[in-house]
C-alpha cells in the first residue's frame, strides 16, 4: 500500500470511525442511565463494524467484511438486546448507578488518551499514518474501557467496559495491513464465549442476590477472609 | 517431526479434547469419571511420544521446553482426573455438586487440559492465545462449579481479572505483528515464533519494545505475578480441589513458557530494551510479597495460593535472569514445584473432606487421627518450603547461586523470601499434622487414595537425589533451546 495521509479519502474516513468510536469511548464513560450505556455499547460497536468493512474494501482484504458482519450482527444487535432484555426483567430499565464524577472520570479518560498517543506515535515513527493512528486510537478505546470497568460498580456496566475493551482490540487487529484471519477467529471466538460465560454468571448472580452490585459480592470475600 | 496431512502431535492436545465432548454428550457422570482417565492418560502417552517428535511447522513447535511442559501437565492432569473421581463423588454426596455439575466438571477438567496442552504446542502466537483462552474459560466454568456465594465471587474476579490480562495480551500479539511486518511481510509468518526468532534481529524495537510491555502484563496475569495476582487466591479457595491442583501448576507455566519465549524474542534483538530487568522485577516482586501474604490466612487452600504465586515469580525471575544455568533451574523449579503443589492440593482436599472444613482450625492433628493422609501432606509441604530429600532444594539452590554468580546484591533478598516463606509454610504444617487432632466428621483416607500424591513425591524425590543422566541432558536442551 503507498503512503498515505491526510486528506486521502482512505485515511480520512478510517480516521473519522476511529475517531467516532473514542467519541462513544467517553459517553460510555460517562453516562449514567444503564440502558443508554448499553445502546451508546452498540452504538459503538455498528462503528467498529463500518470500520471493519472499510478496512476491507481499503486494504482488498474480504476477511475484514467477515468481521464486520460479526461486530454488526453479535455485538451492535444481538449482546445489545439480551442485555436490554434482561434489565427489563430485573425492572432496572430506568435505573442509574453511582460512578466517578464526571470532571473527574473525563479527566482520567483525557489524561489516558494523551498516554496512548505519547506511547503509539513516538514508536511507530516508521509505520504508514494509517497504521499509527489507528492504533494510537485504539489503545484509547481498551484503556477507556479499563477505566469504565475500574469505575464502575455493578456487574452489567463492568461487562460493557469490558466488551467496549474489546471493540479497541479489533479496532486495532483491523488496521493493520494482512493480519492473517486467524486474530478476527480467535476475537469472535472470545466475544461469542465471553458472551455465553457473562450471562451465566449475570443469571446465578441475579438467582443468589437479586442485585448485580458487586461490592456486595466484596463483602462476601471479605467476611470469609 | 513427520510430514503428512495428519501430525499426531495433533493427538496430544486432541484426546483430551475428544474426550471432552464424550463426556458432555453422554449423561451419566460415573461414566465421565471414566472418560476422563482415558483421555488425560491418552493424553499423557501421546505426550511421551513428544521428544522423538521434535521440530516445527507453520502451527505447531515441538522443542524439548514445550514437549517437557507438555508431558508435565498431561501426567498432572492424568493424576488429577484419577483423584477427582473419587474427590468428585464425595462432593456429591456432601450436596456442594449436584448430578449435573458433576457431568459438567469432568467436561471442564478435560477440556481445559486440552486447551492448555495446544497452547504449549502451538507455533503460532494467535492460537497460542485462543487456546489459553478457552482454557481460561474453562477454569473460570470450573472454579464457579460449586454454586456458593464465595465461588461466584471468586470466578467473577478470575474472568474479569484474567480476561483484562488476556485482552492486553492480543493488543501485544497485534503489536508484535506490526513490529515484525517489514521483516517477514504480511501472512503468518509475523505471528509464528520460528520465524519470528529467525528476524529478530530485523523487527522493529521501537514496537517490539511496546508489545513486550503488552505480552508481559497480558501473560504475567496468567502467570500470577504480583500485582497482577489478585484472582489466583480467591480461585485456589473457592473452586474444587482438583481444579487448584491443575490450576497451580499447568497455568502459570503455560504463561511462563510463552514468557520465556518472549524472553529469547526480546534478547536477540540488540536494538531492544532488555527483557531481563522487567521480568525479575516481576518475580522477585512476587516472591517478597506473596511470602509476607502467608500471614493471617485461615483458609488453608488461599494460604498455599500464595505459596504458588510465590514459587511462580521464582520461576520467572530466574527466567529474568536468562543464563542457561538459570534458565535450567527454572525449568526444573516449574516442574517440580508442579508436583509437589498439586500433591499438596490433593491431600488438602482429602483433608477437608475428613475434617469438614478447610480453615486451618478445623484440620489439625492430622497425623494423629489419619497417619497415611498426615504423612502425605507432611512430604508435600516440605517439598514445597524447598527442604531435602526433595527436588525443590536442589532448583532453589541453583537459582540462587546463579543469582550469585549475576546479580549478587540481589541475592539477599531472594534468599529472605525463600527463607521466610519456607519457615512459614513448615510453622503451619506443625499445625495441619501435629497437635490435638479435630473431629473427623468425613470418611477416612485410606493409602491407596493418596497414591497419585505419592507418585508425584517420589518423582520429585528422585529428581533431586539423583536426578538421572538423561533427564539432566534434556533440561539442559530445553534450557539452550531458548535463546538468551
Amino acid at each position: 500500500m503507498e503512503h498515505i495521509g491526510f486528506g486521502a479519502l482512505p485515511y480520512d474516513f478510517a480516521h473519522l470511525l476511529g475517531g467516532v468510536m473514542l467519541l462513544l469511548s467517553f459517553t460510555l464513560l460517562t453516562q449514567r442511565r444503564i440502558s443508554a450505556t448499553i445502546a451508546t455499547y452498540a452504538a459503538q460497536a455498528l462503528t467498529l463494524a463500518v470500520a471493519a468493512c472499510w478496512q476491507g474494501w481499503v486494504q482488498n482484504e474480504p476477511a475484514l467484511y467477515v468481521t464486520g458482519a460479526i461486530a454488526f450482527v453479535a455485538k451492535g444487535v444481538f449482546i445489545p438486546l439480551m442485555l436490554q432484555r434482561s434489565l427489563a426483567r430485573l425492572h432496572l430499565r430506568g435505573a442509574r448507578e453511582e460512578a466517578m464524577g464526571i470532571f473527574a472520570s473525563m479527566a482520567l479518560g483525557v489524561a489516558l488518551v494523551v498516554l496512548s498517543i505519547m506511547v503509539v506515535l513516538p514508536t511507530t515513527m516508521q509505520a504508514g499514518a494509517l497504521t499509527r493512528e489507528d492504533l494510537a486510537l485504539a489503545l484509547s478505546v481498551v484503556l477507556l474501557g479499563l477505566l469504565m470497568m475500574i469505575t464502575r460498580r455493578t456487574a452489567f456496566t463492568q461487562v460493557i467496559g469490558f466488551m467496549s475493551l474489546e471493540n479497541g482490540l479489533i479496532l486495532a487487529a483491523v488496521g493493520v495491513a494482512g493480519m492473517p484471519l486467524v486474530v478476527e477467529l480467535s476475537v469472535a471466538v472470545l466475544v461469542l464465549v465471553g458472551f455465553v460465560v457473562f450471562g451465566a454468571f449475570l443469571k446465578r448472580m441475579d438467582t443468589h442476590f437479586h442485585s448485580l452490585d458487586t461490592s456486595v459480592l466484596d463483602q462476601v470475600a471479605s467476611e470469609n477472609r | 517431526m513427520t510430514p503428512g496431512w495428519f501430525n499426531p502431535v495433533l493427538l496430544v492436545p486432541g484426546i483430551p479434547l475428544a474426550g471432552a465432548l464424550l463426556a458432555a454428550m453422554v449423561q451419566d457422570s460415573r461414566f465421565g469419571a471414566a472418560v476422563a482417565i482415558i483421555a488425560a492418560a491418552g493424553g499423557f502417552a501421546a505426550a511421551c511420544m513428544l521428544p522423538s517428535e521434535l521440530g516445527s511447522t507453520l502451527f505447531l513447535l515441538i522443542d524439548p521446553a514445550s514437549a517437557h511442559l507438555s508431558m508435565l501437565t498431561a501426567f498432572v492432569g492424568l493424576t488429577t482426573a484419577i483423584y477427582s473421581r473419587r474427590y468428585i463423588a464425595h462432593e456429591l454426596v456432601l450436596g456442594r455438586l449436584d448430578e449435573r455439575r458433576v457431568r459438567r466438571y469432568h467436561v471442564l477438567l478435560l477440556s481445559f487440559l486440552g486447551f492448555m496442552l495446544l497452547t504449549l504446542l502451538s507455533n503460532n502466537l494467535g492460537i497460542a492465545w485462543v487456546a489459553l483462552e478457552a482454557a481460561t474459560i474453562s477454569a473460570v466454568l470450573g472454579v464457579g462449579l460449586p454454586r456458593t456465594a464465595n465461588a461466584i465471587e471468586a470466578s467473577w474476579k478470575f474472568f474479569i481479572i484474567c480476561g483484562v490480562g488476556i485482552a492486553m495480551a492480543l493488543f501485544g500479539t497485534v503489536v508484535l505483528y506490526l513490529a515484525a511486518l517489514p521483516a517477514l511481510g504480511p501472512g503468518y509468518g509475523a505471528m509464528t515464533w520460528t520465524e519470528l526468532a529467525h528476524a529478530a534481529p530485523q523487527i522493529r524495537s521501537t514496537l517490539l519494545n511496546l508489545a513486550f510491555v503488552f505480552l508481559l502484563v497480558g501473560y504475567g496475569t496468567k502467570a500470577a505475578l504480583v500485582p497482577l495476582h489478585s484472582w489466583m487466591p480467591d480461585a485456589h479457595a473457592e473452586g474444587p480441589t482438583p481444579i487448584s491442583a491443575v490450576l497451580s501448576g499447568s497455568v502459570l507455566n503455560v504463561a511462563l513458557l510463552l514468557i520465556l519465549r518472549l524472553r529469547g524474542l526480546m534478547a536477540a534483538n540488540s536494538m531492544a530494551i532488555d527483557p531481563g530487568p522487567p521480568i525479575m522485577a516481576l518475580g522477585l516482586l512476587s516472591v517478597l510479597f506473596a511470602t509476607f501474604s502467608l500471614w493471617g490466612k485461615r483458609d488453608v487452600k488461599r494460604f498455599f495460593a500464595f505459596s504458588s504465586i510465590e514459587q511462580s515469580g521464582l520461576a520467572a525471575f530466574a527466567i529474568g535472569l536468562g543464563t542457561t544455568g538459570a534458565i535450567f533451574a527454572a525449568l526444573l523449579h516449574m516442574t517440580l514445584h508442579t508436583l509437589a503443589k498439586s500433591a499438596v492440593y490433593q491431600a488438602v482436599g482429602r483433608a477437608a473432606h475428613r475434617k469438614g472444613g478447610q480453615h486451618f482450625s478445623q484440620i489439625t492433628g492430622l497425623i494423629a487421627s489419619d497417619p497415611a493422609l498426615g504423612i502425605t501432606l507432611a512430604a508435600a509441604v516440605i517439598a514445597v518450603a524447598g527442604l531435602p530429600p526433595f527436588g525443590l532444594f536442589a532448583s532453589e539452590v541453583l537459582i540462587i547461586s546463579e543469582t550469585l554468580r549475576t546479580l549478587p546484591w540481589l541475592t539477599p533478598l531472594l534468599t529472605l523470601g525463600l527463607l521466610v516463606g519456607g519457615w512459614k509454610l513448615m510453622s503451619q504444617l506443625v499445625t495441619l499434622c501435629l497437635g490435638p487432632p479435630t473431629e473427623a466428621k468425613g470418611p477416612a483416607a485410606g493409602w491407596l487414595t493418596m497414591m497419585p500424591a505419592w507418585l508425584h513425591l517420589a518423582i520429585i524425590a528422585v529428581l533431586g537425589f539423583a536426578m538421572p543422566v538423561a533427564v539432566a541432558n534434556w533440561l539442559v536442551a530445553a534450557a539452550r533451546v531458548m535463546p538468551s
